[in-house]
């Protein structure tokens, strides 16, 4: 059993909608602060409850019903290990654009995007889910990454579909208000990117530095040698006119 | 076979573009990624005539391939290494804002030297890095390893005129340095104790209170050779209350009209018939006995009306309520309740 996810087994009347409690209670109990209600009625047939939770209080939940289902054993094909860190891609404007669909994006992503790691191990980038949000439905996609070999160092990407594959429709949403919101985004002190000294940035965007060097003694200043300015025995004010015209020329 | 210059320039461009036609996929507007979580957003339009006159599936497969190669693309872009015989790429941080799962944790409360620097409004005074160490006639930092005026590297330490010749300066410079840290640490971890709220030891549990105080006082103060008589009061200390003898008897050989007054009485009151009754004492006792069977009375009416309501049901609803154990026994409430009424 994967050690970030708890599995209820019995059933739990619960509606995520009109009582939060019994959630809050079971996410306090298990330390987990996303989860994922399944329920079957006949107002609301094939319905899936995403959500998450801040300080064990519910900040966003939403409420899809799958119009379409193929599951993972439906779709005969070797798949990929389970735990791989997915790729994730989301298609369609309404990502962008649609308020509730970017909350959508944000839980999708949280959900799916497993753990944070500094590296990762090019070839074992095997598996991609694929979101397109398209004319009121949302389709979730998944795939194994085959790397065919390209002219270059970079491969060329086949895909392969392994499931399971759902069409989602956008059915109720709870979202967070936006000072809660705000609060749950808030980064620590500590967090919050350092400000480098010294570093400063022009109008033009040009990045400007300060150096901090001690007191030169520029009499004594070591440049590059020119032999050609060296001062010549005999020459006098004309050979510094010549030096100092050579001079002017090298500048 | 004399190929010029320009065509085989145009001849490897050729080959590159054609290298890399497999990879390339064109796109309206470019994709927005965030490496960190493997993620791509695809901000194009989906062409609904294409999706909707090829099979669906076959559509969204093409999509997805398109726009996974491009994150391929930027993936492989990332500078990488070796690790362990096995090709990594290393990931920048993840630019999409997401929510905590719990809120930021709150900054430690501040120390006690904090606490009195603010209320005093005293600043903190920036120390430069080095200071100047006249015996060595160069820069040292100001604390830690080879530091400026170190004074335990003292090869001479003068005796003052007030110490004990025989006494060890060095030693001594040494202990204090040693009670110094130790005080230090001492307070240190006491500030972390009263920032976790933990219970400081010896602290709060052994404070008497002000009347074990005032009861200490007393004790302390007649517990001298002379049980307290030559004890120095303070300014506005009141003398304390007779703490003689507890009992006065009357001497031996003094009034005799008073004595002969006092035995007269008692043979009097020996030989008459009539009980002598003290009023006062009489109506107290009469009081106290009709309070107490007030109280006694307002208990039974309360004890038997438990007992009624709680019996009726508990026969019904014995089998069902076992295992949640409807409300206690009357009788044990009222065994507790009668305890309390005698205190």
């Amino acid at each position: 059993m994967n050690l970030f996810t708890f599995c209820f087994i019995r059933k739990n009347i619960t509606r995520p909608f009109e009582d939060q409690t019994s959630l809050e209670f079971f996410s306090k109990k298990t330390d987990c602060s996303l989860f994922l209600f399944g329920s079957h009625n006949k107002k609301r047939p094939n319905n899936l409850v995403f959500g998450r939770m801040f300080d064990f209080h519910v900040l966003d939940m939403i409420e899809l019903g799958i119009e379409k289902f193929v599951s993972l054993s439906d779709i005969k094909s070797p798949k990929c290990a389970e735990g791989t860190k997915p790729l994730l891609i989301f298609a369609g404007e309404a990502f962008d654009t649609d308020s509730e669909y970017k909350r959508l994006r944000s839980v999708f992503i949280d959900f799916f995007r497993g753990q944070t790691v500094p590296a990762v191990r090019l070839a074992g980038l095997e598996h991609v889910l694929h979101f397109t949000a398209l004319e009121g439905k949302i389709y979730l996609r998944s795939y194994k990454v085959l790397l065919k070999k390209s002219g270059c160092r970079t491969p060329r990407i086949e895909l392969e579909e392994i499931g399971p594959s759902f069409d989602f429709v956008l059915r109720r949403t709870h979202l967070a208000s936006d000072d809660l919101s705000k609060t749950a985004h808030k980064l620590p002190k500590a967090l919050k990117p350092k400000k480098k000294k010294n570093i400063s940035h022009d109008t033009f965007g040009t990045k400007l530095g300060r150096l901090h060097m001690q007191k030169q003694n520029l009499a004594k200043l070591k440049t590059r040698k020119m032999k050609g300015l060296r001062k010549r025995r005999g020459e006098t004010i004309q050979g510094e006119e010549e030096d100092s015209a050579k001079k002017a020329k090298v500048e | 076979m004399a190929a010029t210059v320009e065509e085989l320039l145009a001849k490897a461009e050729k080959d590159e573009a054609e290298k890399l036609k497999s990879i390339r996929v064109k796109k309206e507007l470019e994709l927005e990624f965030d490496l960190g979580n493997l993620l791509a957003s695809d901000r194009n339009a989906v062409n609904l005539r294409d999706f909707r006159a090829q099979k669906k599936e076959d559509y969204l497969r093409a999509l997805a391939r398109d726009n996974t190669q491009l994150l391929v693309n930027e993936l492989w872009k990332m500078p990488s290494e070796r690790v362990e015989g096995v090709v990594v790429a290393k990931l920048p941080e993840p630019t999409t804002r997401l929510p905590r799962e719990k809120p930021v944790p709150k900054p430690r409360p501040p120390t006690k030297w904090e606490q009195f620097a603010k209320l005093k409004g005293i600043q903190k005074k920036k120390k430069t890095n080095l200071v100047w160490d006249e015996a060595h006639k160069e820069w040292r930092r100001r604390w830690g390893y080879k530091r400026a005026n170190d004074n335990t590297k003292d090869w001479l330490v003068e005796v003052p005129e007030t110490a004990d010749p025989d006494e060890d300066q060095f030693a001594k410079r040494a202990h204090a340095k040693r009670e110094r840290v130790a005080k230090n640490e001492l307070n240190r971890l006491r500030n972390i104790a009263r920032a976790h709220k933990l219970k400081v030891p010896g602290a709060a549990a052994a404070a008497p209170s002000r009347n074990e105080l005032a009861r200490a006082e007393q004790v302390a103060k007649v517990s001298t050779a002379s049980v307290g008589k030559f004890q120095e009061r303070l300014p506005k200390e009141k003398a304390p209350r007779n703490r003689g003898k507890k009992r006065a008897f009357q001497p031996n050989i003094g009034d005799f009209s008073t004595e002969r007054q006092q035995q007269l009485e008692l043979l009097k009151v020996i030989a008459s018939k009539k009980p002598r009754m003290d009023v006062t004492k009489a109506v107290n006792k009469q009081m106290r006995e009709e309070d107490m069977e007030a109280a006694s009375k307002k208990r039974k009416g309360a004890g038997r009306k438990g007992r009624k309501g709680g019996s009726a049901p508990r026969g019904k609803a014995k089998g069902k309520a076992k295992a949640k154990g409807q409300g206690p026994p009357a009788g044990k409430s009222r065994q507790v309740r009668k305890g309390l009424g005698k205190r």
